[in-house]
C-alpha cells in the first residue's frame, strides 16, 4: 500500500493556508443534517466536539467516565507551548517547529509539525477568551516558563493545573453546545467497535456502562480522540481507565497503526514502593527548571541527603549535558537516570531513584517564590510520600507516560479508513520518536479546535446520503461485539484481570521499555502470547454483562492491550536503530547515546492488521527539507 | 495493617442497599484507600465472589471521579480526595464505614458509584463564556492583575467531585456553583454575561433538586481543593446584582 499523506504543495509556511483556501465547505443550512461522532472528551475530543457543534453539525461525544470533564487530560500539570515570544527572546514559529522536529529525533512529518507551531499561538488566545486563568506577571500579562529540550520560555501555565484549566475551558465550550442542543454527551459509554459501510466509517457500537445495553450510533464521520496507551505497561502516569480499545478496534477494521513502539518514559515520577501500587504519579517536568538532579558519588552512601556535601554529589545531567543541564529532553534524562541506577548509584529502598533537589533554588529565590510556582506539586508529593520536599530532596524515577505511536493519519488527520479521523494522543502525528514537554496539549488543541473541524467538513462535503442503523453492517458489527462480551463472561476461570495486567506490564517494562534488544523483544513476544492464552482460558469476571460491571470493562480493555503489546515489540524489533524514546542496545554511540540510521529508518512504519494475525508493515518515507538531518546533541 | 470494613452494597439504582462486612489484613500503610479496596476486590475475585464497584480514574486528586464517604465524611478524614487518602492515616484494626456520596441529587448507580450528572447540567445553564472557535484578541490586551488571577484560580481549581454537596446537611451545591460564578465573573472575559450567569446557574441548581444554603460551612471543610467559603458570598451578591438588572430576561428564583 502506498501511504499518501496528502501534504499540500507549496512552501511550508503556506501549506495550511493554501489547504484552507481550497477546502470544500458545507453551507450553514445543511450542517444540522450532518452528524459527527467524537469518541473522547479530553482536550482533543472536547475541543473538536465544541468546535464542530458551534459550526452547526450534530455532535455525539462519548466518554467512559461519569462526566466529560474527567478525561485524563485533566491531570496534565506543567503547561502548554506556544510561539508567542512574550518573553522577548526572539522565539518564532520556525524555532518551535525546529525544536519539535529535533526533539522528536527526526521521526515526525515536517508539514504537520509546522502547522502545529503555526496554530500554537491561536490556542492560547482561544483559551484566554474562554476564561482559562493562565498565570500572570505583575503587569497582568501572561507568564511563561521553560520546559525540557528548549532554550526559550514559551510554556504557558496555570499553576501546576494547566491541563485541568484547559480541559475545563474546552469542556465548558462543549457544555454550551449541549445547552444549545447541537451536542450530546454520552457519558459512561464505551465505544467497542467502529462500523464500516461501503468502505467508510459510518458509526460506532457502544456499550452503556450503566445498563450494559449495546447501542448503535450513526454518523457521517467518526473522530477518535481516545488518548494514549501507556497503560499497556500496567503502572504508568495515566489514569486508571486510559486504554487502547477505540484505536485498536479501528486498527482491526483496517486503520493502520503507526510507530507503536514509540513510547515515552517520563524521568520525574514518584518511584514505586510496593506491589499494591495501582499507578505512578508524575512530578511535572517544570520542576527541572529549579530542581537539580543528583545521586551520591559513593554507591555505599548512608548519610541523609542534606548531610552529603557538594563534592560527594554527582549532578549527572549537569555534568554530562552542560548546555541543557537538568533541562535535557525526557528520553535523554530517563536513560541517564536508569544508567546511574544500573551503576548502583540509585537511592531509596531498592536503589531505583535519584534526588530532585530544591535546596539551592529555595536558598536563592526564597521559599515563597518556589511555592508560588510549584506549591501544589510539592503538596502532592508530601501527601503521597509523607516527605516534605521543601526540606528534603524529592526522590524520582522514570515511568511510562505518553505514547507517540497511534493511528496513522494523513495531513487531514484522516486514518486509512475514509471518514475515520484520529486526533490528540490517539494519532501518531507530530512528536516523532520523542515528545517535548508541554507539546501534547498543544497538539490536542490544535487538532481539536482548528484542524479537524475543517478537515471533517471537507470530507463530509463529498458525501451524499446518510445510512440507517438498520444496515446489515451495523447488525453484523453489533453481533460481533456481543459475542466477544459473551466470550469474556463465559471463560469461567479463576484469575482476575489485574493479575494478567501486572504480568503484561512487567514484560513490557523489562523488554520493551527504556532500552530494548532483539533477543529480549523476541522473548517478550513469546511471553505476551502465553499471558494472552492464559487470559483467554483462566479469566474470572464477577457480576453480569447487563449491569455496571467494572471487571468486565477492565477485561475488555486488557484483551486489547494483550494484542497491541505484541505489535509494539514487533515494531521495536523491526526498527534496527535507536531514536528518541526507542533505544535499541545494539545501536548506540560510544558514550551510550542513541544512534539513528537515517538511511534505512527515516520513515514511519504503519502496520496493517491481517486476518491470519500476521501484521504487515507499510512505510511512509520522511523527507526533511527545512531542518537538516543531524545528530541530536544537548551537550 | 488490618481493618474491618462495612461497605455499602446496592445492586442498582432501584434496589435497596445494605452494609456488608469484610475483614482485610496485610495492608501496606502506604497503600491508598482505593488501593486497599483494590486489594479487597482482588481477594474477593480470587474466591469467586462479587467485587465492590467504586469510581476512580486519575488517582492523583484532580479528576474528581473518586467519591467515597468514609466514616461519615465525604472523601475521609483529611480534606483530600479519597484517592489521596492513605491507610497510614487510620488506626490499625479500625472498623471503617464506606458509603457512596449521599445526596438526593446523586442517585446511587451501584454500590459506591453515584450519578453526579446534575453538576454538568448546572454548568450547561451558563457556567462558561460564550465564544466560538476562531480569531481572538491578544490576551495581553486585557491584562489581569496577578491578585485577581490568583483569586480566579482558587475558584477554578474546583474538581467537581461533589463532596461539598454530600457534606451539606441541606444537600446544597452552593460551593460548586459559587466557584463557577467567581471564576467567570471576576475575569474581563466573563463580563458580558455577568448579569445573567449567577441567576441562570441558581435556577438550574434548584431545578436539579439541590437544597438551599443555611451557612453550615461543611462544604468548605471537606473540599479537597480548599475552595474558600467566600465564593458563596460572591454567588449571592452576583445573584442579587443580576436580579436588579432590568435588561435581564432570565426568570427569578421562586
Ligand atoms: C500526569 C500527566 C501530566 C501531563 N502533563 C502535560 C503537560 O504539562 N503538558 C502537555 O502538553 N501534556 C501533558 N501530558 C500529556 C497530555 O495530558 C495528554 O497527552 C493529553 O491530555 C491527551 O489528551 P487526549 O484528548 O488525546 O486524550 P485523553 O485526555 O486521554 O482523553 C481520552 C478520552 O477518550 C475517552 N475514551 C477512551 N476510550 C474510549 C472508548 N473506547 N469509548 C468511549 N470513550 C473513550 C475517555 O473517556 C476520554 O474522554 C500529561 C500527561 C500526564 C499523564
Ligand atoms: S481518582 Fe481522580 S480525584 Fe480521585
Amino acid at each position: 500500500m502506498i501511504l499518501d499523506a496528502k501534504i499540500p504543495e507549496g512552501p511550508i509556511e503556506e501549506k495550511w493556508d493554501a489547504w484552507l483556501d481550497a477546502h470544500r465547505m458545507i453551507g450553514p443550512g445543511n450542517r444540522p443534517g450532518r452528524r459527527v461522532i467524537v469518541v473522547g472528551t479530553g482536550l482533543a475530543g472536547a475541543s473538536a466536539s465544541a468546535s464542530l457543534a458551534a459550526l452547526g453539525y450534530r455532535v455525539d461525544a462519548f466518554c467512559f467516565q461519569d462526566s466529560a470533564r474527567r478525561a485524563h487530560s485533566i491531570a496534565a500539570q506543567g503547561g502548554i507551548n506556544a510561539a508567542k515570544d512574550y518573553a522577548s527572546e526572539g522565539d518564532s514559529i520556525r524555532r518551535l517547529f525546529v525544536d519539535t522536529i529535533k526533539g522528536g529525533d527526526f521521526r515526525a512529518r515536517e508539514a504537520n509539525v509546522w502547522r502545529l507551531a503555526q496554530l500554537s499561538a491561536n490556542i492560547i488566545d482561544q483559551a484566554v477568551a474562554q476564561g482559562v486563568p493562565f498565570n500572570r506577571e505583575y503587569s497582568g500579562e501572561l507568564a511563561t516558563r521553560s520546559f525540557g529540550g528548549v532554550l526559550v520560555q514559551r510554556t504557558f501555565y496555570a499553576r501546576g493545573q494547566t491541563g485541568q484549566q484547559l480541559l475545563l475551558g474546552a469542556y465548558s465550550a462543549l457544555q454550551a453546545q449541549v445547552a444549545a442542543g447541537r451536542a450530546h454527551v454520552h457519558n459512561r459509554h464505551e465505544m467497542l467497535d467502529v462500523v464500516i459501510v461501503d468502505g467508510r466509517a459510518r458509526g460506532i457500537i457502544a456499550r452503556n456502562l450503566v445498563t450494559g445495553e449495546i447501542e448503535r450510533h450513526v454518523a457521517d464521520a467518526v473522530v477518535l480522540a481516545s488518548g494514549g496507551y501507556s497503560n499497556v505497561f500496567y503502572l504508568s502516569t495515566n489514569a486508571m481507565g486510559s486504554n487502547v480499545t477505540a484505536t485498536w478496534k479501528a486498527h482491526k477494521r483496517g486503520a493502520l497503526f503507526a510507530n507503536p513502539c514509540f513510547t515515552q518514559i517520563h524521568p520525574t515520577c514518584i518511584p514505586q514502593t510496593g506491589e499494591y501500587q495501582s499507578k505512578l504519579t508524575l512530578m511535572s517536568e517544570s520542576l527541572r527548571n529549579d530542581g537539580r538532579v543528583w545521586v551520591p558519588r559513593d554507591p555505599n552512601e548512608t548519610r541523609d541527603p542534606n548531610d552529603i556535601p557538594e563534592e560527594d554529589r554527582y549532578y549527572f545531567l549537569e555534568e554530562r549535558y552542560p548546555s541543557f543541564g537538568n533541562l535535557v529532553p525526557r528520553d535523554i534524562a530517563s536513560r541517564a537516570v536508569k544508567a546511574v541506577c544500573d551503576e548502583g548509584l540509585g537511592v531509596g529502598p531498592v536503589k531505583r531513584g535519584v534526588y530532585l533537589d530544591f535546596r539551592d533554588a529555595i536558598a536563592r529565590q526564597g521559599r515563597e517564590a518556589i511555592a508560588a510556582r510549584y506549591g501544589n506539586l510539592f503538596d502532592m508529593y508530601r501527601r503521597i510520600t509523607a516527605v516534605d520536599p521543601y526540606h528534603e530532596p524529592m526522590q524520582i524515577y522514570p515511568a511510562p507516560h505518553y505514547t507517540m505511536g497511534g493511528l496513522w493519519v494523513d495531513y487531514e488527520l484522516q486514518t486509512t479508513i475514509p471518514g475515520l479521523f484520529a486526533i490528540g494522543e490517539a494519532n501518531f502525528s507530530d512528536h516523532g520518536a520523542n515528545r517535548l514537554g508541554a507539546s501534547a496539549m498543544m497538539q490536542c488543541l490544535a487538532d481539536g479546535y482548528f484542524i479537524v473541524p475543517r478537515t471533517v467538513t471537507n470530507y463530509m462535503a463529498t458525501l451524499d446520503g446518510s445510512v440507517s442503523p438498520d444496515e446489515p453492517a451495523f447488525a453484523q458489527t453489533e453481533r460481533e461485539v456481543v459475542e466477544r462480551i459473551e466470550r469474556l463472561m463465559g471463560i469461567g476461570g479463576r484469575t482476575a484481570p489485574q493479575v494478567f495486567h501486572r504480568q503484561l506490564g512487567q514484560i513490557m517494562l523489562d523488554k520493551c521499555g527504556m532500552s530494548r534488544n532483539a533477543e529480549g523483544l523476541q522473548e517478550a513476544m513469546r511471553e505476551i502470547a502465553a499471558v494472552r492464552e492464559a487470559f483467554w482460558s483462566d479469566l474470572f469476571i464477577d457480576g453480569r454483562a447487563d449491569e455496571l460491571n467494572p471487571s468486565l470493562e477492565y477485561a475488555g480493555r486488557l484483551a486489547d492491550f494483550l494484542e497491541l503489546a505484541e505489535l509494539m515489540c514487533l515494531d521495536a524489533l523491526r526498527r534496527e536503530e535507536s531514536c528518541g524514546g526507542h533505544f535499541r542496545e545494539e545501536h548506540q554511540t560510544e558514550d551510550g547515546e542513541a544512534l539513528r540510521d537515517d538511511e534505512h529508518f527515516a520513515k514511519v512504519t504503519a502496520w496493517a492488521h491481517t486476518e491470519d494475525g500476521r501484521p504487515v508493515p507499510h512505510d511512509e518515507p520522511l523527507v526533511f527539507n527545512e531542518v537538516a538531518l543531524a545528530t541530536r546533541s544537548y551537550k | 495493617m488490618r481493618f474491618t470494613l462495612e461497605v455499602w452494597t446496592q445492586a442498582s439504582r432501584d434496589e435497596e442497599g445494605h452494609f456488608e462486612r469484610y475483614d482485610v489484613d496485610g495492608i501496606d500503610p502506604d497503600a491508598s484507600f482505593l488501593e486497599m479496596l483494590d486489594e479487597l476486590n482482588a481477594r474477593l475475585a480470587a474466591e469467586g465472589k462479587r467485587t465492590i464497584a467504586f469510581d476512580s480514574d486519575c488517582r492523583e486528586g484532580i479528576c474528581g471521579m473518586c467519591s467515597l464517604t468514609i466514616d461519615g465524611q465525604p472523601h475521609g478524614p483529611n480534606q483530600v480526595t479519597t484517592c489521596q487518602t492513605f491507610m497510614r492515616d487510620f488506626e490499625d484494626g479500625a472498623t471503617i464505614r464506606v458509603e457512596p456520596f449521599r445526596s438526593g441529587a446523586f442517585p446511587v448507580v451501584r454500590d459506591l458509584v453515584t450519578d453526579r450528572s446534575a453538576l454538568d447540567r448546572i454548568v450547561q445553564a451558563g457556567g462558561y463564556v460564550t465564544t466560538k472557535t476562531g480569531p481572538k484578541p491578544d490576551p495581553n490586551a486585557a491584562p489581569v492583575p496577578p491578585a485577581v488571577q490568583q483569586k480566579v484560580m482558587d475558584a477554578a481549581a474546583c474538581i467537581g467531585c461533589g463532596a461539598c454537596v454530600a457534606a451539606c446537611p441541606n444537600g446544597a451545591a452552593m460551593l460548586f456553583t459559587g466557584a463557577k460564578v467567581t471564576h467567570f465573573n471576576l475575569l474581563p472575559q466573563g463580563q458580558p454575561e455577568r448579569a445573567s450567569r449567577a441567576r441562570s446557574l441558581v435556577l438550574a441548581m434548584d431545578a436539579e433538586g439541590f437544597g438551599g444554603c443555611t451557612n453550615y460551612g461543611e462544604c468548605a471543610r471537606v473540599c479537597p481543593q480548599e475552595i474558600p467559603l467566600d465564593v458563596i458570598g460572591m454567588l449571592n451578591r452576583e445573584y442579587r446584582r443580576g436580579a436588579r438588572r432590568e435588561d435581564d430576561t432570565v426568570g427569578t428564583r421562586t
